[in-house]
């Protein structure tokens, strides 16, 4: 059997099969750039100890069109987006797993160019991919390439973290600017082409959630505001937690490129989806030792205190505008389309 | 952003606010109807009614061109799809989620297999349909004169390459007559009426000077900025106190007293007048939309596919139509908020958040809540 | 309403009708068929694609220098 054709070939049937071909693509392809010990066992299941302690456990499916955007793509997001998932309970991520759905015909260069960057970004975050699968679907069938990624993780003693545990008088702090990763995956979709520097802000957040939860162990929510934006997430944060929340829009960091985007195409950056960016509720008297320590990583950098929980039976997200005014924030209806009037 | 930011200064708009309170009569009620959706937004979004004096009121006008158009079109337009097997249907993405009838829309008609692309511009139609040589390419056309010279131009480029697979389903209005039927009618009372500003653009603030004479109604084009706005109210205020009613143009950094006369050529090239169209809350007004004229007969849509003419029965309790003609409130609604909402509207104002009962529901919940939790 | 927004015109292709508009960094494709006359540096309002009207810097300028003068009566009171 000849060795697969990275230039020119494609993915068939067969190598979704379960046969030869199967097993090609995996000793080609996937092993070498994932190779780490526990993958070189090469069993159905993988075999790991376990630490004592508190385990959390996620799973992600990731589907995002273009497969191939600024700052990013499907395989780094499906790292990342993981990752970020188990550090959102204020875990140390340990292993990942990955199943990889492919339609029939799609380019094996561009397969690799996944596999590729969903291992550097694996290394990068020291986080290995320990178990996977692959199948294939028949052309038209599929969207390219859709990944699923799951990932565990360790809590470490005395962290406590819930979206039910914000308390009226808690501060909310946000780790930098809001929108980047919706407006580059917009900047670069069919028929909306617009050029712009800004670059997805796909990151690996485990880092900087460690640094926080040993500075301030008493976090009461953590969360990454991915689909919906950050005000999506805000009133997830609201009804879980049964309380309001009052955020300042001059406080909350978002690029003049990513307003730009959003007043040519009338959208609203509260509601534009970030892949790098968290949101975190801290008791007061902890807030500013908590944005000195996520000011001082580079994740962080403009990390900013954008408001307070509230008393509020309503559960609404009201927000103080720059002009002077109060308005609600409510949850996304719908999607954010482009929109003309 | 140059020309955002700067008409967007809460102390200024603080200080013309205090103006408008000095100089407003307490004896009197002042109904102003904002005309375009755009307004209502900014009112809301930048909370302008918190500024304002309690006798001043905004009512809101029918400018939204998703909420006026009849769900009957929409429908239309699913059953064509649903009888063809080679159509490409090429719409702006704020028609998507509109009801048409019975719990349908185009968003579901997707879902189900049709072949239905959002766009930006009528020129990503027009790639859409010379890229697809092998199909039929639809594009649903919506919107006031603002949106209706790029339609012009798409099809005046279209006739002259000569495509053959694009079409055009018009429905564009004309915001004039909409005014004078409203005015007309005398069912809402009406002081004065802050104007379209970007349709202005087009056809200019003169296009609205007989509707103002006739029904000697105050008028100004107003801006879509938030200063624009309270400018353009107390310029209101003023000719109400003066007894005055003339055009009064404030947007005039973008609007000429005759408009775009380039955009106006391009339109009567490719338009005539429509003898009658129906416009939702408004009923058929005649002389009040365009249709394209016979020489580019190919690229009517309505005649490439004999389409039909569907009634869709508004949806019982929505009162959407008493909202655009300004006679009611959306909370005056029973549906409003309960069964009704951005999540699964019933009625068209739900849909765009230009519309005055999602700007209602999005923005406007705050005031009303925190009015209750406090009496 | 209709959506649309003033950018800045950065380059022209007269050949072909259109401007390169910049807005806050983000550039755009539009066409200037609507427009007879349109020079780099002008802010043109976009709408769906098209260039519908320039943006006139004096008109622009008196209607600030209102916004002024208002508040400079309404301080007085």
């Amino acid at each position: 059997m000849s060795r697969l054709d990275l230039k020119n070939g494609v993915i068939e049937i067969i190598h979704g099969s379960g046969g030869r071909a199967s097993s090609q693509l995996i000793e080609e392809l996937f092993i070498p750039h994932f190779d780490n010990e526990l993958l070189r066992q090469g069993n159905d299941a993988t075999a790991f100890d376990i630490p004592a302690g508190r385990m959390v456990i996620t799973t992600d499916a990731h589907v995002v069109s273009p497969l191939f955007f600024p700052g990013g793509d499907i395989g780094s997001l499906s790292v990342h987006g993981t990752i970020n998932d188990v550090a959102m309970s204020g875990a140390k991520p340990l292993y990942l797993s990955a199943s990889i759905i492919l339609e029939e015909g799609f380019p094996l260069a561009d397969l690799e160019k996944i596999v590729i960057s969903m291992a550097n970004a694996s290394r990068t975050a020291n986080v290995p991919i320990i178990t996977g699968d692959t199948k294939v679907v028949e052309r038209g069938k599929g969207d390219g390439a859709f990944i699923s990624t799951s990932g565990i993780g360790i809590v470490p003693e005395g962290i406590n973290i819930s979206g039910d545990l914000a308390q009226p008088g808690d501060l909310i702090l946000l780790s930098g600017f809001i929108g980047d990763h919706g407006v580059a995956i917009l900047s670069s979709r069919e028929g909306l082409e617009f050029s712009t520097a800004i670059k997805s802000d796909s990151a690996a957040l485990h880092e900087l959630v460690s640094e926080m939860v040993q500075t301030v162990p008493d976090i009461h929510c953590l969360r990454d505001p991915t689909r919906g934006g950050l005000a999506t997430t805000l009133n997830e944060l609201a009804r879980q937690s049964k309380v309001g929340i009052q955020i300042y829009e001059h406080t909350i960091p978002v690029r003049a490129e990513v307003k730009g985007a959003c007043e040519l195409l009338g959208l609203d950056p509260l509601y534009i989806a970030n892949e790098g960016k968290l949101v975190c509720i801290c008791p007061k008297k902890s807030a500013e030792n908590l944005l000195n320590i996520m000011q001082q990583h580079p994740l962080g950098k403009e990390a900013a205190i954008i408001g307070q929980v509230t008393e509020d039976k309503q559960q609404l997200v009201v927000m103080k505008t720059t002009f002077g005014g109060q308005r609600v924030v409510d949850w996304l209806a719908g999607e954010q389309l482009p929109r003309i009037c | 952003m140059k020309y955002v930011d700067e008409f967007r200064d809460g102390d200024k708009a603080r200080q013309i606010a205090e103006l408008i309170q000095s100089e407003v009569r307490p004896d009197h009620q002042y109904r102003l109807m904002e005309f375009c959706g755009g307004h209502t937004h900014a009112i809301f979004r930048f909370g302008l009614v918190d500024l304002m004096p309690e006798n001043i009121q905004f009512i809101h006008g029918p400018g939204c061109p998703v909420c006026v158009l009849p769900a009957g079109r929409i429908e239309a337009v699913i059953k064509l799809l649903e009888n063809s097997d080679n159509l490409i249907l090429c719409t702006y993405a704020d028609l998507m989620r509109v009801p048409a009838g019975k719990r349908d829309s185009l968003h579901k008609a997707k879902a189900r297999g049709a072949d239905i692309r959002m766009i930006y511009s009528s020129t990503d139609a027009l790639n859409i349909a010379r890229n697809n040589p092998g199909q039929q390419v639809f594009f649903f056309a919506i919107g006031f004169e603002t949106t209706t010279p790029p339609t012009a131009a798409a099809i005046k480029i279209a006739h002259h390459e000569k495509l053959k697979n694009f079409s055009v389903f018009c429905n564009h209005v004309e915001t004039p007559p909409a005014m004078a039927h409203i005015l007309s009618s005398g069912e809402t009372q009406l002081d004065g009426i802050l104007g379209p500003s970007h349709v202005s653009t087009i056809i200019g603030s003169h296009a609205y000077a007989e509707c103002c004479k006739q029904y000697s109604t105050p008028f100004v084009i107003a801006g879509f900025e938030p200063l624009d706005i309270l400018q353009s109210t107390l310029m209101l205020v003023r000719q109400i106190n003066e007894g005055r009613f003339e055009v009064e143009n404030q947007y005039c950094r973008a609007v000429k007293t005759d408009g775009n006369k380039k955009a106006q050529t391009l339109m009567s090239e490719i338009f005539e007048q429509r003898p009658l169209f129906e416009w939702r809350g408004l009923g058929e007004l005649a002389n009040s939309a365009i249709q394209i004229k016979n020489r580019f007969s190919d690229f009517d849509a309505e005649k490439r596919f004999a389409m039909e003419h569907i009634e869709v029965a508004d949806i019982k309790g929505c009162i959407c139509p008493a909202v655009l003609r300004g006679v009611s409130n959306p909370d005056e609604c029973k549906l409003f908020g309960t069964v009704c909402t951005p999540e699964d509207p019933k009625g068209a104002c739900m849909v765009s958040s230009e519309g005055a009962c999602a700007a209602y529901y999005s923005y406007g919940r705050y005031r009303t809540e925190v009015e209750v939790v406090n009496s | 309403m209709c959506l649309a927004i003033p950018a800045k015109i950065e380059s022209l292709d007269a050949l072909a009708s259109t401007a390169i508009v910049n807005l806050n960094n983000i550039r755009k494709e539009v066409s200037t068929l609507l427009l007879d006359e349109v020079t780099v540096g002008d802010y043109v309002l976009v709408h769906v694609g098209y260039a519908l009207e320039r943006i006139d810097p004096v008109e622009a300028a008196r209607t600030l220098a209102m916004f002024d003068d208002m508040q400079a009566l309404g301080d007085t009171e």
